[in-house]
């Protein structure tokens, strides 16, 4: 609707569960010098950067970003920070891409990063009373009653799941930046770790990373410069979205939320795609424990209800299959929290710009990323694409 | 750029301590008195965006119990800001640009209450070098005014004088918290609380919050008779570095002044987030502010400071005599982190 507005410029840091390496705006740095790099740019050429991470208490500090102002050049410049749970590396993303879209920026810098090695994170996930019954461990803990749920209404064979994991995890083994790389995992290895929240095994749910993501993001006449200088096509916003709905509600339905039904149908409509099967060729999306990637692929609309186990199991979603999903790894292999939503983001438009390396798909021309978050309640979508929209 | 206004207000009567309220409890009736005073149903909203932060809350993630305050069913276009909720309806304005929305909720709040709010606020600090010594936030300001008298840029008698001056002016704000004042003279006999800062040189510890509804272009003149066109808005943020900084200056709020064309027409009325006496003489001398300005008569933050939900009533204030026809133009000042670091600046008009 506003002004067109591209990915120019990708980085991210080496994932893993601790960078004792570097501070933490070492991190950061890290992810933002490698975007940077990618789009030929230095941060004097910025207007403006939209930063997000999740809750502040992962690294015990308070709104940290005035703390890193200096360290990722936002001195004398807008530096805006977003918080939408889970979803928020998307959201962020959303956010810096509309400076671009409304006009009030050429170049922005968005930046998704997670220190989780600062703090417990699944402790903190756990709410405490009286902000909530103390009756679960962890956001596995929150979510296992809906896949279960997810599995009684789909009759899903029971091994679903496992699937996913082996194919997440595979993939990362084709993206050096992943957190986990595990050579030996097998089919057999992930059904017989051990049972977290029943259905989630041990192998099914995603580890805690430390780990940022950086996006140089730029308007129309930018990015066809840029291209021209680098040689490397942008991946051009198609549609962006964003929804919300509340935690309780009643008629809620917590195994295909509306929330997420709509956002997708919102940012469809935007990049024109009336057949997201067809239309879109591949996707990232956020899938923390395994279920997520059939419930997801109905939720979305790539698959009738009770249908996404089938892709799955048909492996239409490896990545040889017509619909390969999370050829990263996914959260499932990296999940530094703040930045998995905008990995997911970032991952899309590397695909379309061909910059994959092994995890690549062949002729990339349009891709979902997906991120959610809270009670599987925010959820932040874009589609980017090879032709400029 | 498209015209967006601010159409309604609506803010908490502050207090010290809304103990027998949560958050959504304390926030909700707010929202629905911004909604009612520009007769929409929560329908017509396009865009909704709050400002809160979780270090006040003890919870994180505590916005994703708060969005209930709102009733997202059906669900809604939503984003959130770990920020001020000025920063919250810069983000809607923003959206309304892209032309994605037209209309847009902002609504902001704090509860500083349950903790040790100075303490708090030292978490917001360099993890490596300046969280263990737990400077707070009080003892900093403290460093700052320092700073500013040994400059020759302020006087304690000054200090104090703007103490008395926004606390008499709360008088007629039925929100705040702190309304009247004792004599300069006696304000200055009392004890330092921080040399030099003595106590009334503070913001009072404030829970409280704001909602705004803006809309774009013909909706927002059906929407209020006189509406408070935005007509520049801008933030910049400075180093956080102490060492590095001119703690008597604050350039950010200078450059996001001067993006927002603050000279370019004049000042009826400027509501500025200073939480601290001294940092009145910075913003004002930073936003070119003449001697005779009409600055805070809400109170500002000395009357009443509510985290996260203070740099949007700035805004608020100034829009709510716009929209009752006591002033034409006006400018408002958000501020965020220790000293003045990070400075949003708006121009609001009538016509």
């Amino acid at each position: 609707m506003g002004n067109r507005v591209a990915v120019i410029g990708v980085g991210q840091t080496q994932h893993a569960a601790v960078r004792g390496d570097v501070s933490l705006p070492g991190l950061i740095r890290e992810a933002v010098y490698r975007a940077l790099d990618d789009a030929q740019m230095t941060m004097a050429d910025i207007d403006a950067i939209v930063i997000g991470k999740a809750p502040d208490f992962f690294e015990g500090i308070m709104m940290p970003e005035g703390y890193l102002a200096e360290a990722l050049g936002a001195v004398g410049k807008p530096f805006f920070r977003v918080h939408t749970a889970g979803s928020v590396g998307g959201s962020t993303a959303i956010v810096a891409a509309s400076h671009i879209e409304a006009g009030v920026a050429e170049r922005v810098l968005t930046i998704g990063w997670e220190m989780q090695s600062c703090s417990e994170a699944m402790w903190a996930l756990s709410f405490p009373i009286p902000f909530q019954q103390q009756l679960v461990a962890g956001a596995g803990g929150y979510f296992a009653p809906f896949i279960r749920e997810y599995i009684r209404r789909s009759n899903a064979p029971d091994d679903i799941g496992v699937l996913v994991a082996l194919k997440d995890r595979l993939n990362a083994l084709k993206n050096p930046y992943a957190h986990l790389h595990e050579p030996d995992i097998t089919y057999d290895s992930v059904k017989e770790s051990f049972m977290l929240w029943e259905p989630i095994r041990y192998s099914e749910t995603c580890p805690s990373s430390d780990g940022a993501i950086a996006m140089v993001l730029g308007s129309e006449s930018v990015a066809e410069a840029t291209a021209a200088a680098t040689g490397v096509r942008p991946a051009w916003v198609h549609g962006m979205s964003m929804r919300s709905e509340p935690s309780m509600a009643s008629g809620r339905d917590q195994v295909s939320p509306q929330a997420g039904q709509d956002c997708a149908a919102d940012v469809f409509a935007q990049a024109g795609v009336t057949d997201p099967r067809a239309e879109i060729d591949m996707v990232e999306m956020y899938v923390p424990f395994s279920w997520y990637e059939p419930m997801w692929l109905e939720n979305l609309g790539f698959a009738a209800e009770g249908e996404g186990w089938k892709m799955t199991e048909q492996g239409a979603t490896q990545l040889d299959g017509d619909l390969p999903v999370n050829c990263s790894g996914g959260v499932l292999s990296t999940n530094p929290i703040g930045a998995s939503g905008m990995l997911r983001f970032g991952e899309a438009a590397m695909q379309v710009r061909g910059q994959c390396g092994d995890h690549q798909i062949d002729g990339v021309r349009r891709a979902l990323g997906h991120a959610y978050g809270g009670a599987a309640q925010y959820y932040a979508m874009w589609v980017v694409g090879a032709d400029k929209p | 750029m498209r015209d967006v206004a601010i159409v309604s207000v609506a803010q908490t009567v502050h207090r010290g301590a809304a103990t027998e309220l949560n958050e959504v409890e304390m926030i909700q009736p707010v929202i629905l008195e911004a909604l009612q005073k520009a007769g929409v149903r929560k329908g017509e909203i396009d865009f909704t965006c709050s400002g809160s932060s979780d270090y006040l809350a003890g919870q994180a993630f505590s916005f994703v119990m708060t969005i209930d305050a709102v009733g997202p069913w059906p669900p809604i276009s939503e984003s959130h800001v770990e920020m001020d909720g000025a920063w919250a309806l810069y983000e809607a304005w923003v959206k309304i640009q892209t032309g994605h929305a037209d209309t847009a909720l902002v609504f902001s709040y704090g509860k500083s209450s349950p903790g040790d709010l100075p303490r708090v606020l030292s978490r917001q600090l360099d993890p490596y070098y300046y969280q263990p010594l737990w400077p707070d936030s009080i003892a900093l300001a403290g460093l700052q005014a320092r700073a500013m008298l040994d400059a020759g840029l302020t006087t304690e008698a000054e200090m104090a004088a703007i103490a008395h001056r926004n606390r008499e002016a709360a008088r007629s704000n039925p929100y705040a918290q702190l309304r009247g004042s004792a004599s300069v003279d006696d304000l200055l006999a009392a004890p330092h609380l921080s040399d030099p800062l003595r106590r009334h040189d503070c913001a009072p510890i404030t829970d409280g919050g704001v909602a705004i509804v803006l809309a774009a272009g013909d909706r927002a003149a059906q929407w209020a008779d006189r509406p408070a066109w935005i007509r520049g808005i801008d933030h910049r943020i400075d180093s956080h570095n102490l060492g590095a900084r001119d703690l008597t200056a604050a350039p950010s709020i200078g450059l996001a002044a001067a993006n927002a064309g603050v000279a370019n027409g004049p000042v009826d009325v400027a509501e500025v987030h200073a939480p601290f006496t001294h940092q009145e003489v910075i913003v004002r001398r930073e936003l070119g502010l003449a001697d005779d300005a009409n600055v805070n008569p809400s109170g500002g933050p000395l009357a009443a400071n509510p985290m996260m939900a203070a740099g949007l009533i700035r805004l608020g204030e100034v829009a709510q005599r716009i929209l009752d026809g006591s002033a034409n133009r006006g400018v408002a000042h958000a501020t965020s982190g220790h000293l003045l670091q990070q400075n949003l600046v708006a121009v609001l008009e009538g016509n």
